[in-house]
């Protein structure tokens, strides 16, 4: 008893090599549609933008003039919350992972704690901006100054560097511990020599694309009350500041055509350094990827 | 002939143990019951291991022949869930002790895997991991305690040109005695190899098993393997595990030409398993 009859699978097969085909094409429609998407907003940003980039839009503060204003207090600003954002979030992030990856004891606790910090990470950045509002502009009485926007950007990207860290240190194969633990090894020698090396490019491409999305996030900084029109540079962590979202969204809904170019100059910047970390991102991940 | 120097005095113990011409135990496990939940893995186990000397244990799959090797150093504890009742005594103290550092018995019972797994590191650096985190900064000790263990583990002229090589770009048969070697590298008075040879080629095999054969002066040594021809070859003491009991443990002459209980006739003559 047979039952394939090959007879009927060679008249078939033009048929499943068409409908092949066609899936095929749809697929390609897709992300041709989203790559087109992405050239036009390079083309108008760009076309728009630099004529407004000349070393004095680095060099000049916001301006209600156009052809005056600049990016410098934005782009320093930016720089200050990120020089808080980073070692924060990384340190809170990776060490919350390693101990619910390496410490922590499987319980029902831990579990809801695993599921919950996952949905954080899907929590609006607003919500963020409220809670850093109450707890740290207000009760902290921190003010709108550099470090309260660094610690509520932090808190915002801190579920995704824990689930990026906690993927990682995953990631690392179960028969290196094990033979680190054979030697006698405690489990802190085991992480700090075994699991973090093996583990820190995925740590730190995950890290770094989330300290992109800090830099770019706007909502919170609406909401703590960041300014927009700054004339000086910050001195100190309690300085106040603007940042560069701020900046570009300030300047976009200014009623001059002009200042719409002065936007696009400004969102040039700003997805420069975002390009900058990200190919930092992969360089890391290239570097330092490890076969097992 | 592979023959350890001893020469500095963390191998103290080494020395201690060749001293004694008699046999003395390593291992004298008493009642052991392990647990995995409510999987009753290892049933009222008896065995007395003596030291300098090859043990096997052999048995059919699921017998409970790696959870007995993992417990004697304690590395079963890391699956979640197990729970243990009984003593397993090395060197006349009970490894369940609350005092007892599994970190301190690690140190002396070294272990070898089933799957070679080396450290993504250089070869330098796998043998060096044990001896550094166990206190030793010393370059030069450093590199004497390498040299040695990759003698002692036989594979010392195939990689003294590229210590410095990632030990990954060896060959699998070449990677497990980097671990064997990695293992003589903490001074262990005990080896452990749960299968070491079951993912080697039959040449990388023979290397081993004759590496075996050669440590065997220095070490007391406890094998897991699913070859029989293997365990007939290289140990001096077999015991055959079915269902987590010790059904049969003897002279492995013994246990290959007359043994005592029927089923251990049956799984060496390959009637199962």
């Amino acid at each position: 008893m047979r039952y394939i009859d090959h007879q009927k699978v060679i008249k078939r097969m033009s048929t499943r090599m068409i409908v092949n085909k066609i899936f095929k094409g749809i697929f390609f429609v897709a992300t041709l549609f989203a790559l087109l998407a992405l050239g036009v907003l390079f083309y108008r940003i760009i076309t728009q933008g630099i004529g407004y980039l000349s070393p004095e839009f680095f060099m000049n503060f916001g301006s209600r003039f156009p052809e005056k204003a600049g990016i410098k207090a934005a782009l320093i600003g930016s720089l200050w919350m990120m020089a808080v954002v980073a070692p924060v979030s990384l340190l809170f992030g990776v060490g919350s992972a390693i101990y619910l990856e390496e410490y922590a004891k499987k319980s029902k606790i831990n579990d809801f704690i695993r599921m919950n910090i996952a949905n954080l990470a899907g929590v609006p950045s607003v919500v963020f901006g409220l809670l850093g509002l109450t707890i740290f502009v207000r009760a902290l009485a921190l003010g709108n100054s550099i470090l309260a926007a660094g610690f509520t950007m932090s808190l915002l990207i801190l579920p995704v560097i824990i689930v990026a860290s906690q993927e990682a240190i995953r990631a690392v194969p179960k028969h290196l511990r094990e033979a680190s633990y054979g030697m006698g090894a405690t489990k802190w020698q085991t992480i700090v020599k075994i699991v973090l090396p093996s583990a820190i490019p995925g740590i730190l491409t995950g890290g770094i694309l989330a300290l992109s999305r800090a830099i770019g996030e706007t909502a919170p900084l609406v909401v703590i009350g960041i300014p927009v029109i700054i004339q000086f540079l910050p001195q100190n962590f309690l300085s106040q500041f603007t940042a560069m979202p701020m900046q570009i969204f300030d300047w976009a809904k200014r009623p001059q055509e002009e200042f719409q170019y002065v936007a696009s100059a400004g969102i040039i910047v700003l997805m420069i350094l975002l390009l900058l970390m990200n190919s930092i991102a992969v360089f890391i991940r290239n570097k330092f990827q490890k076969r097992y | 002939m592979v023959q350890l120097k001893v020469n500095n005095k963390t191998t103290d113990e080494i020395v201690a143990t060749q001293a004694f011409t008699d046999k003395k135990l390593v291992y004298d496990t008493q009642q052991l019951n392990l647990w995995y939940g409510n999987h009753h893995a290892l049933k009222n186990i008896d065995l007395a291991i003596k030291e300098n000397e090859v043990t096997a244990i052999i048995g059919p799959s699921g017998c409970g022949k790696s959870t007995y090797i993992k417990t004697l150093n304690r590395m079963v504890e890391l699956v979640p869930s197990v729970k243990t009742s009984g003593k397993i005594l090395y060197r006349e103290r009970n490894i369940f002790d609350a005092d007892y550092g599994v970190e301190e018995l690690r140190t002396k019972v070294g272990m070898v895997f089933q799957k070679p797994n080396p450290f993504p590191k250089s070869i330098y650096d796998n043998i060096a991991y044990g001896p550094r985190i166990h206190g030793i900064k010393n370059k030069k000790t450093l590199d004497e305690i390498v040299e040695q263990s990759l003698r002692g583990a036989a594979i010392w002229n195939e990689v003294k040109d590229r210590l410095n090589e990632n030990a990954y770009g060896l060959s699998g048969g070449q990677q497990q005695r980097i671990c064997i070697a990695r293992a003589l590298a903490i001074e262990p008075d005990v080896i452990l190899m749960d299968e070491p040879t079951s993912a080697l080629d039959p040449i990388s095999t023979l290397k081993v098993e004759e590496l075996v054969q050669d440590l065997k002066k220095n070490y007391s040594i406890i094998i897991v393997t699913h070859n029989m021809q293997q365990a007939a070859r290289i140990s001096d003491q077999t015991a055959f595990f079915l269902n987590g009991e010790v059904i049969e443990f003897d002279q492995t002459d013994t246990i290959f030409s007359t043994p005592s209980d029927k089923r251990t006739e049956d799984y060496i003559s390959g009637r199962f398993g």
